[in-house]
Parts: structure tokens; sequence; C-alpha cells
């Protein structure tokens, strides 16, 4: 039932990537990305059992913390333009 | 009491693995409604509702499964990080996108006829 469970997954993840290439705008191809990484963390979790190797846990968290610092990293580079940019709040509220 | 005990102890990667498939499940119907649905916000609503949800499902069948209690942790964090995460990097894309002009297709009809017009074209 685990390996039903990874399957289901890893249908998941094609869909998602089909909506990641086909993405109209560059925000549906994010939201694509982070809605990814986070069904290859429960990914990497369940082949992990699958294979009676828990270990692999320690990937997945490693995984949540790259995906969560990539998926703002690129909304603030298109927003600026820049990485050096300090993300503060403008008084016009913009 | 102890056969009690004996019976939970045989059942109990049966539910593990099941509470795990209802999450993958769960998953693909996020991803399918990520698929369909037609303009950015909705999408992002299918994808962030699907992910809280469904990965705390499936995490609670693999904290179910673990056979250690260190195991039963390191998921307890994973679970703790993606639910604060999620919901922000969420919030973070559809500020993103509100503020670089995309509109919402719900409610264009109301704002603006012919700009809902040539966007369903």
């Amino acid at each position: 039932m685990i390996g039903a469970a990874s399957l289901s997954l890893v249908v998941a993840v094609l869909l998602l990537l089909v909506r990641a290439l086909r993405g109209p705008t560059l925000y549906d191809r994010v939201a694509a990305v982070n809605a990814l990484g986070t069904k290859i963390v429960l990914l990497i979790g369940a082949i992990g059992f699958l294979l009676g190797r828990p270990e692999w846990l320690d990937i997945a968290l490693l995984y949540a913390l790259i995906n969560f610092v990539t998926t703002i990293a690129i909304l603030k580079f298109f927003r600026y333009r820049s990485f050096q940019v300090p993300m503060v709040r403008r008084e016009d509220g913009s | 009491m102890s056969d009690v005990i004996t019976f939970l102890l045989l059942v109990k990667p049966w539910i593990g693995s099941a509470l795990l498939l209802i999450g993958a499940i769960l998953g693909v119907i996020g991803a399918v409604g990520m698929l369909r649905f037609p303009d950015v916000y909705t999408r992002v609503h299918a994808a962030s509702v699907i992910d809280t949800g469904a990965m705390t499902v499936a995490i609670v069948g693999m904290i179910i499964l673990a056979p250690t209690w260190i195991i039963a942790f390191k998921l307890v964090a994973i679970w703790l990080f993606l639910f604060i995460t999620g919901p922000t990097s969420s919030h973070a894309l559809v500020n993103a996108a509100y503020k670089a002009g995309l509109q919402p297709l719900i409610g264009a009809e109301a704002r603006d006829p012919k700009q809902a017009e040539r966007a369903s074209q």
C-alpha cells in the first residue's frame, strides 16, 4: 500500500510538472514548482518507508527548507530584478 | 487488555499505510485542480489547500508507521515547517501576482466588462 501511495505521488508530480511547463504566466510556474516541492518531500518520506530506510527523512526536511527559500527568492527576484534589495515595507504601502 | 494492545500493534501498519495512501490521492486531486482551474488565483487556492491538508494526512500516516521515536520527531518537525511555510509562500505568491497587475477572473465582469471580454477570448 505504501507503493501505491508512492505511485500516486509520482502521478501528482507529473501533473504538476505539466502545469509548470505549460503555465501561461510566471506565477503559475512558481505555484506549480512550490506545490511540486511539497509532493517531493512526501515522496522522499514514502520511498524511505518503502525501502525500510526512514533516515531519508533528513533529506526530506532539507528539501522542504530549500523549497521555501527558493520560492521566496524567485518571487523577490522577479519583483525587484535583483537579490540585493532589502525587503522593507514602503511608505505608500506598495 | 493485552489482546487489545496486540490487535492495535497488528493493525498499526495498515492504518498508517492507508492514511499515507489517502494523503497521496488527495495530492493527485490537488494536482488535477492545478491543471484544470482557469487563472492563477484559483490554481494557487487548489494547490495550497491540498498542500496543507494532504501533507498533514500523509505525515500522520507516516508517524503511525514510524518504528522509533526519533523518526516520529523528525516527521513532526517536517510537518511543523511545512505547515508554517506553505501558507506563507502561497500568500507571497498571490501578493506578488496581484502587485504585478494580474486581475482575478472571478468578478472581472463587474470591474470592467470590456477587459473581461478580452480576457475570456
